[in-house]
């Protein structure tokens, strides 16, 4: 089901002498998911992403905007009339219920028409189950499973009636590094399987931008872009979304466009005709180094650090915002590890110009030197 | 080596223990224990120290005593109405009180105070509701009167009526402790479960039936099991309403026809006391297994 979010807005109200200020936890945000996508809602902690998924899942009312699923206006709807599915943060199953249970639980609330027999009933809990990969513990009760099995059943509580929309609360940030990887590899299966369209909410953009057909990154209750993970990566708007997307992150130089090239610190790297004087932020993207004797950007070595199948070079640069420069090359280069000066030129797609004031992103050619 | 020997033997622990052991033992262990042993000795003599014989003629008396199966027919009946009715009317009470927002704090107060109200002043209340006196027929009599009933004797009056006042008596006493108990077991069930049943489509009857109820049944359960044993013991309340007499007027209990038979007009008997006694504890401690029998097969964890 297509789900279209207009002007969508979610103020809280100041509360008491503590708290006097209103908060604007959602502001203004137009978004529109086609059916059968899956959607990350990213964002640092205090965004607003798990605001605007209760908003589309009516356990809070929006202060203005509307919500459509297809082309149902359903803002005014209670949360049971909406035919969502909600996987908690933590997971919120009932504890005194076996799986079973907790499977059959939404089904037994069906009533008049929809009021199923107990044999289909259970049939639909043990495909639910089935599909999650849990069907082997339908008589436990959830104190007696591991952390990525209890998701599993409120993946498969949720979905088990079928919902228009299944809304995932950070479904992952309570599982362990190896079991992360599974369950977002899992998640993203399920719901090719179902084609059921899935919003999902997460701090983690490594998670998000794995498994999403589209990523919102969200700031201080605004949507600062919305696209492919790639395109995102590779396009961000603002310094924000650029520091916010990668690991290890980007290195944010604080530099000046003179004469139609690029000065970091007083290493001019690039040319870039097409931009007029100014001061500006230069985001480099770790791997936008390239290790080069004559290269144009003198870095004071720092350290290397070795992963394997590529090697990281920790340096440190005057005009470096970041407290280092951190570059990730081939591991066929080698590294004078005597030297105190080390060397790169940069790649010029992998270099992105920000505004120094506004933070937002500077558009124009750039050209190696 | 002497200090190792001290140390590893474990003396110095039973030393800090001693002081605890020692009063619990001379005015608990020593008590508990002669209770039994006097409730076996026949025609016991406080005075001389003396008894006749060991068996159990003790029990058969007091079984065969009506005073003694007034009481104890008084002391069911209590347990019986006051228990689950306490128990139920508090639940209501705190679910109300859990869903209200406005003025949540004054009506918490408000139930909270006959806890923290002094038994004289409660029983003065009472005496305003319900006592006959030379110039008034209590409050509630002038209603019944006002509604067009005829005005009844709840303190020396019938039976059933009497037994009406000490069962609203003993709720309105147990409630307030009750229902702290019970606003805060449903102030710690976790919000997000509900907002999984709401989504979920689940109506509030069946909410409450098949989350609140179970996520709460432990502390009902401890509720319900210290209502038990409190309600039996019950004493103090009754002397409040009713004076000293109890057999005269029909309403004693277990606790105080032991206390009759010890120090009342008709006292000093401590073995018919202590088989009396024995009894209480007996029927305590069947009602307390089987409770909690049933709370292993419902509560589950």
């Amino acid at each position: 089901m297509k789900v279209v979010l207009q002007n969508l807005t979610k103020k809280f109200p100041g509360r008491g002498r503590k708290n006097p200020v209103e908060v604007t936890a959602v502001n203004d945000f137009t978004f529109e998911i086609p059916d059968g996508e899956l959607v990350g809602l990213l964002g640092p902690s205090g965004c607003g992403k798990s605001t605007a998924l209760n908003l589309i899942s009516g356990l809070l009312k929006p202060t203005g905007g509307r919500i459509f699923f297809g082309e149902d206006d359903i803002t005014d709807l209670p949360p049971e009339s909406r035919g969502v599915g909600l996987v908690f943060q933590n997971y919120a199953l009932y504890p005194h219920l076996t799986v079973k249970q907790n499977i059959l639980f939404p089904l037994q609330n069906l009533k008049g028409k929809d009021k199923l027999s107990k044999a289909v009933m259970l049939e639909k809990a043990t495909e639910a189950a089935k599909l999650v990969q849990i069907d082997g513990l339908m008589d436990r009760r959830p104190g007696e499973l591991s952390g990525g099995q209890q998701q599993r059943v409120a993946i498969a509580r949720a979905l088990v009636k079928m919902p228009g929309v299944l809304l995932l609360d950070e479904p992952l940030s309570n599982l362990d590094a190896r079991l992360r990887l599974q369950t977002r590899e899992e998640i993203r299966r399920i719901q090719r399987e179902t084609g059921i369209t899935t919003i999902f909410v997460t701090h983690d953009q490594e998670e998000a931008m794995s498994i999403s057909d589209r990523i919102v990154v969200m700031k201080e209750g605004v949507a600062q872009q919305i696209g492919k993970p790639q395109e995102v990566y590779d396009d961000p708007v603002n310094l924000f979304v650029g520091r916010f997307l990668g690991t290890p992150p980007i290195n944010v130089f604080a530099g000046r466009c003179r004469d139609g090239r690029l000065y970091l610190g007083e290493d001019a790297v690039l040319r870039v005709p097409g931009i007029a004087d100014q001061d500006v932020c230069v985001g480099v993207r770790p791997e936008g180094f390239v290790l080069q004797e004559e290269g144009t950007l003198r870095c004071e070595f720092g350290s290397v650090e070795v992963m394997g199948r590529d090697i990281s070079v920790v340096s440190g640069h005057s005009a470096s915002l970041n407290p280092t420069v951190r570059s990730i090359i081939a591991a066929e280069n080698r590294v004078d590890r005597e030297s105190a000066v080390v060397r790169f030129s940069l790649k010029p797609q992998k270099v992105l110009l920000f505004n120094k004031e506004t933070e937002e992103r500077i558009y124009g050619e750039m050209l190696a030197l | 080596m002497i200090k190792k020997k001290w140390r590893d033997s474990g003396l110095k622990g039973w030393l800090y223990l001693l002081p605890a052991i020692l009063f619990l033992g001379v005015f608990m262990v020593y008590p508990l224990i002669d209770v039994f042993v006097y409730s076996f000795e026949e025609g016991y003599n406080s005075a001389s120290q003396t008894h006749f014989g060991i068996g159990l003629y003790n029990y058969s008396y007091v079984l065969h005593d009506p005073y003694f199966l007034q009481a104890v027919r008084n002391t069911f009946l209590l347990v019986i109405i006051t228990v689950p009715l306490s128990t139920g009317i508090a639940l209501l009470i705190s679910v109300g009180l859990n869903s209200v927002r406005p003025l949540r704090n004054l009506f918490q107060t408000v139930y909270f105070l006959p806890y923290v109200t002094n038994t004289l002043a409660v029983g003065l209340v009472f005496m305003i509701l319900f006592k006959k006196t030379a110039y008034s027929d209590g409050l509630i009599n002038l209603l019944i009167t006002w509604f067009g009933g005829d005005s009844v004797d709840f303190i020396d009056g019938p039976y059933w009526a009497k037994m009406f006042v000490l069962c609203l008596y003993t709720i309105w006493v147990v409630m307030p402790f009750k229902i702290l108990i019970l606003t805060s077991a449903l102030a710690s069930v976790n919000r997000q479960l509900y907002q999984a049943a709401r989504v979920d489509g689940t109506s509030a009857f069946r909410i409450f039936m098949r989350i609140t109820l179970p996520m709460i049944s432990p502390m009902i359960f401890y509720l319900i099991i210290t209502g038990f044993i409190g309600a039996f013991k019950a004493y103090s309340d009754v002397v409040a309403l009713f004076g000293t007499d109890l057999n005269a007027a029909e309403m004693n209990t277990i606790v105080g026809y032991v206390y009759d038979m010890l120090y009342g007009d008709s006292g000093g008997y401590p073995s018919y006391a202590s088989a009396a006694a024995v009894i209480l504890f007996a029927i305590v401690l069947t009602v307390t297994c089987i409770n909690l029998m049933v709370s292993k097969r419902k509560v589950r964890f």
